[in-house]
């Protein structure tokens, strides 16, 4: 019991220094981890299907792929999983911790292109490092399809134009007869450069285990 | 006789205005005597004075005995006759100030307002005027506070507010608290000591005057901040304070005020005072909420009287507002809530113009009070008789900037930790540094009961502590959050694409955190969305189908383009008619020009009555006494709009799916686009139904045509002749017009064109690569979306071709057809088009 409990603390220091999780944090995101695979080793689409509580979500699909992809796990590869470690879980989790209270300006950037980053594969599902018009339009028609009567024809009304949008933004001098391939990364960057980041894309983990202590809420 | 001279004094104070008025009208600034509104009856208190000008007596003596050619009867109006003097004057200032506009970005207005003020009142006391007496204690709480706060209320960026409001609330009410307790009790130290000569202030009296001097008022701070662009947080939490420390301030000086009176405080008083606190507090919320439903529900059934429609957001407000005052419980709550409330579902119920309205309305009249505020603190400065005691005000000063300081030192370090985005020290310098004083506390000091042992003293202070904060801090806070470069945001990011990837990541979060198991702000933001939709919106709204913010902003700024493209020069209007000026390019090219056929002009018809549907009025007219005009033109501009975007979109990003690929039953629906945005997009603010796209998109539906019968086959073909019959048949007066009206030249022209016109769709397979990498994105749209196999299609499908749409699809082959329309042609399909194009 107690080897197993330092070997499990050494992976956790592992983990740690790769995510720059807390371990009171990586705890609790194991706990949860296998709560959520019913004390499995690995994870499943279909494990992260069944949580209620993303039922409504509209995007829930592109956010359970996400846990899949290979490119949010830091490394190089590409492709896609059929099952998650809790390592992996981590990994992408870890996109979203906050930022210490003195990370230099550099770190900022750097945290902020891998959340773009993160964003980005999750639109760019053929991963040809492109977001084509028909991969917008899915996006669009996803996050809308939870709101009511808008028709598809809505969505991709909107989805054009965001795309013209990101056209014009980036090249703006484009002749009449070019044509705008899809978004690519840097213009994605450009298109949402002023857009503040830090609020939007983070989220506090928690020290303390929520599961028995519900105050989460309150502030920030 | 006396009266008789009353009135002639009252008679010629309005002289000497009224040549003070001109006076200002020539430099820029001038002084008016200000009346009170609420107390008429002041009047016989206004003392006689002596014309030092020499205004010649310009009213005549009136006769007893004859029946008076010529009179005046000044007391009569004199209230709002100087009220309405004040007023303009300030305005006047205003405008002032902004003929050079560089004064403001250097100088906070409330600086320039308050230093005008104080020239005003010293012109006024050189000539011993009576200075202005607007400030009872009923005129600035019933008429002067509730326009500045409504603003406030009305215009806070609510998801900026509600993601922080733990932080602003903490901020604000117990930062207040702090701020008072702190520096009423080091005050009433200081009076212990016998050198500075106020011992006679005791503690209770020193809490009330800390209470008035702790209310934050950052209007020229957030003027600085939201120039340059400060990160969000910072700005709400000031925003958030200065709004909801008004109302902790306010029952905090009403507390103490009230234990100012007694001789001895016990301690159940204390506790009282805790009590009260939170029933003014919640019961002010509870107003709020309860009015502000009451306004959304009322905008529910005006839509038939929309001339009054601005009215019941300033009505229920101000009621919400007289009312807590009535019980007196929060009253700025109560105004904040309602305001907050109501906001979101009037703006969806009322029309678009009263919703211009609204807002121009409220910022006029928080415009105005404030501005009448300041200019009267400089000029009450200088009017006012005064007490100063070094000793006091300055450690007043002293005091004011240590609790500030430490407060938010000390209260950061509580409420970082459960913050996600935590406060640096930078941040804390911005916020301690961004406590300016203001508005509220000098009213509040300035209707100090008049019992209160050295009241003077205490307006002297509250004063300078304005006047100091306002000048340093106010002048200064710029360079410093320049220099010290506190983190910033761009915050008026308004384009598709941040909304659309604000919204993804905001669910992506909300999953996310869901995966965790946690759950955050973004919780309740569900939730509450969730109840909304459900309950809410249905109670509260007329039209209430659920519309994301996306398909918000879409609309918004496509209403925004188009209002842009109407309003460029009429020599690049190139976005409208476009349409027109390729087709005359085309047959430029077919034939010389200028010579118009019946054919030509048939099609021109036809042409103007797609693209201009209905002849628009020269101008609204308002003549009518009661009602406002109609205003559906709106829903056209957005129509065409979204038309001319799929124009522009055509080149650049649908090569994947050149227009070979269309289909060609679609390409003749002109109008289907416009009509497939009608029902998805049904634009809310119409004053009345039933213009000519209503029963064009209805029919559409009702003839079934759908997106999908775009695929590419004769079947459809044949469906579209039967809709195009039933169109015919219809009576669609500005749809069809010419319905046999082609131009052979045209037709020939295009029949000789070698390229894809027999080419396309599957009939004959296309050797070109081109054409295999087009079929299979189509193949993917169809898996990606198989409700809507056509949806590309659908949106490459231009609006603008007008002139096969009548008779094409009739007598001609859909061969012909596809060429029929040069409008459709890519360059890439084959050179000679392309050239032929450009």
């Amino acid at each position: 019991m107690g080897a197993s409990q330092t070997r499990s603390e050494s992976v956790y220091q592992e983990l740690m220094d790769k995510t720059g999780f807390s371990l009171e944090q990586i705890k609790n995101l194991k706990k949860r981890f296998l709560q959520l695979s019913g004390n499995e080793e690995t994870i499943s689409r279909e494990n992260l299907d069944a949580i209620p509580a993303l039922a409504n979500n509209p995007i829930r699909k592109q956010i359970i792929e996400a846990f899949f992809d290979k490119r949010n796990q830091r490394s190089s590869e590409v492709g896609h999983l059929e099952e998650i470690g809790f390592e992996q879980f981590v990994m992408v989790m870890s996109h979203f911790r906050p930022p210490a209270l003195r990370t230099s300006v550099e770190e900022r950037e750097v945290m902020r292109k891998e959340k773009l980053q993160f964003l980005f594969n999750m639109h760019d599902t053929d991963n040809d490092g492109v977001i084509t018009l028909v991969e917008y339009r899915k996006v669009v028609e996803e996050l809308l399809s939870k709101s009511g009567a808008i028709g598809h024809e809505a969505a991709r009304a909107i989805a054009d134009a965001a795309m013209l949008e990101v056209a014009s933004t980036n090249v703006p001098d484009m002749a009449p007869d070019d044509f705008y391939e899809g978004i690519t990364f840097e213009h994605f960057e450009q298109i949402l450069k002023g857009l503040e980041m830090e609020s939007r894309m983070h989220i506090r983990f928690l020290d303390v285990d929520t599961s028995t202590m519900r105050c989460g809420k309150s502030t920030s | 006789m006396r009266t008789m001279a009353r009135s002639q004094n009252s008679i010629q104070r309005g002289a000497f205005f009224l040549f003070l008025l001109l006076l200002c009208s020539f430099r820029g600034e001038c002084e008016l005597q200000e009346s009170k509104p609420s107390e008429p009856n002041s009047l016989p208190t206004v003392k006689p004075f002596h014309n030092e000008i020499n205004e010649p007596q310009a009213f005549p003596d009136t006769e007893r005995t004859n029946l008076p050619v010529f009179t005046m009867d000044y007391p009569r109006i004199q209230v709002p006759f100087e009220f309405t003097l004040w007023v303009l004057l300030a305005s006047f200032a205003k405008i002032g100030f902004h003929i050079y506009h560089k004064i403001t970005i250097w100088i906070p207005e409330s600086c320039l307002l308050i230093a005008i003020g104080l020239i005003v009142g010293a012109i006024m006391h050189s000539v011993s005027e009576e200075p202005p007496a607007v400030l009872s204690s009923n005129v600035f709480f019933l008429y002067m506070l509730p326009p500045i706060v409504l603003d406030n209320g009305y215009f806070m960026p609510t998801r900026p507010f509600f993601e922080n409001v733990g932080t602003v609330l903490w901020y604000a009410v117990v930062g207040t608290l702090w701020n008072s307790i702190g520096i009423g009790l080091s005050l009433f130290a200081i009076c212990q000591f016998e050198v500075f000569g106020i011992q006679d202030i005791n503690l209770q009296e020193n809490l009330l005057f800390a209470s008035i001097i702790s209310a934050v008022d950052p209007v020229a701070a957030l003027n600085v901040f939201e120039d340059i662009g400060i990160n969000e947080q910072i700005y709400i939490v000031i925003f958030g304070e200065g709004l909801f420390n008004d109302a902790v301030t306010v029952v905090l000086y009403s507390m103490f005020a009230f234990l100012a009176d007694l001789p001895a405080v016990e301690s159940v008083d204390v506790f009282l005072g805790v009590a009260r606190f939170f029933v003014v507090g919640v019961g002010g919320v509870i107003f709020g909420l309860l009015f502000g439903f009451v306004a959304a529900f009322t905008t529910r059934f005006t839509h038939n009287v929309r001339q009054v429609e601005p009215l019941f957001v300033f009505m229920y407000s101000y009621l919400a507002y007289l009312v807590a005052e009535l019980f007196a419980i929060s009253s700025v709550m109560a105004i904040i809530t309602c305001a907050i409330t109501m906001k979101y579902y009037v703006e969806e119920n009322v029309s678009q113009r009263s919703c211009t309205t609204i807002r121009h309305v409220v910022k006029m009249l928080a415009t105005v009070s404030e501005t009448l505020i300041f200019f009267f603190l400089g000029v009450v400065t200088i009017t006012t008789d005064h007490e100063w005691n070094w000793a006091y005000i300055l450690f007043t000063l002293l005091f004011t900037f240590i609790w500030r300081g430490l407060g938010i030192l000390v209260l950061t370090q509580i409420v970082n930790p459960f913050r996600t985005i935590q406060f640096s020290f930078k941040d804390q310098f911005g916020l301690a540094y961004g406590g300016l004083r203001g508005a509220i506390c000098f009213a509040l000091a300035f209707t100090l009961p008049d019992d209160i042992n050295r009241r003077n003293l205490f307006v002297t202070a509250s004063i300078a502590v304005i006047i100091f904060t306002v000048f340093l801090q106010g002048i200064s806070i710029r360079p410093i959050v320049e220099y010290l470069n506190i983190r910033r945001t761009n915050k008026d990011l308004l384009n598709i694409n941040v909304e659309i990837h604000t919204r993804t990541m905001e669910h992506v979060v909300s999953g996310i955190e869901d995966l965790c198991g946690q759950w955050s702000h973004y919780y309740w933001k569900d939730k509450f969305k969730k109840f909304n939709d459900r309950v809410l919106r249905r109670i509260l709204l007329r039209d209430n189908r659920a519309e994301s913010s996306i398909v918000s902003l879409y609309k918004k700024l496509e209403l925004q383009n188009a209002i842009d493209i109407l309003d460029t020069p009429v020599g690049d209007l190139s976005a409208a008619p476009s349409i027109i000026s390729l087709h005359d390019e085309m047959k430029e090219a077919s034939r010389p020009k200028k010579k118009f056929l019946a054919a030509d002009v048939g099609k021109m018809h036809d042409i103007l009555s797609k693209n201009m549907y209905k002849i628009r009025q020269k101008t609204l007219a308002y003549t009518n006494k009661y009602n406002l005009p109609n205003e559906s033109q709106n829903r056209e501009i957005l129509i065409r709009r979204h038309a001319s975007i799929r124009r522009s979109l055509r080149p650049e990003s649908f090569r994947e799916m050149p227009s070979q690929n269309i289909n060609r039953s679609l390409r003749y629906y002109s109008l289907q686009p416009g009509s497939d945005l009608e029902s998805a997009f049904p634009l809310r603010r119409r004053s009345h139904g039933g213009s000519e796209v209503d029963r064009i998109s209805a029919r559409f539906q009702a003839s079934g045509v759908s997106p999908r019968s775009s695929s590419r086959s004769l079947l459809h073909m044949r469906r579209l002749n039967t809709i195009k019959e039933s169109r015919g048949t219809g009576q669609q007066p500005a749809a069809s017009v010419q319905p046999r009206a082609p131009s052979p030249e045209a037709h020939i022209s295009d029949e000789r064109d070698p390229g894809g016109s027999s080419v396309r769709g599957r009939t004959a397979p296309a050797p070109a690569p081109r054409r295999r990498s087009s079929n299979r994105t189509e193949g993917d749209e169809g898996t990606v979306d198989p409700q809507h196999p056509g949806a590309g299609v659908g949106s490459v499908r231009p609006p603008q071709l007008p002139s096969p749409r009548g008779w094409v699809p009739e007598n001609q082959d859909p061969g012909e057809t596809e060429t029929g329309n040069p409008l459709l042609r890519q360059p890439s399909q084959n050179g000679s088009r392309g050239s032929g194009r450009s």
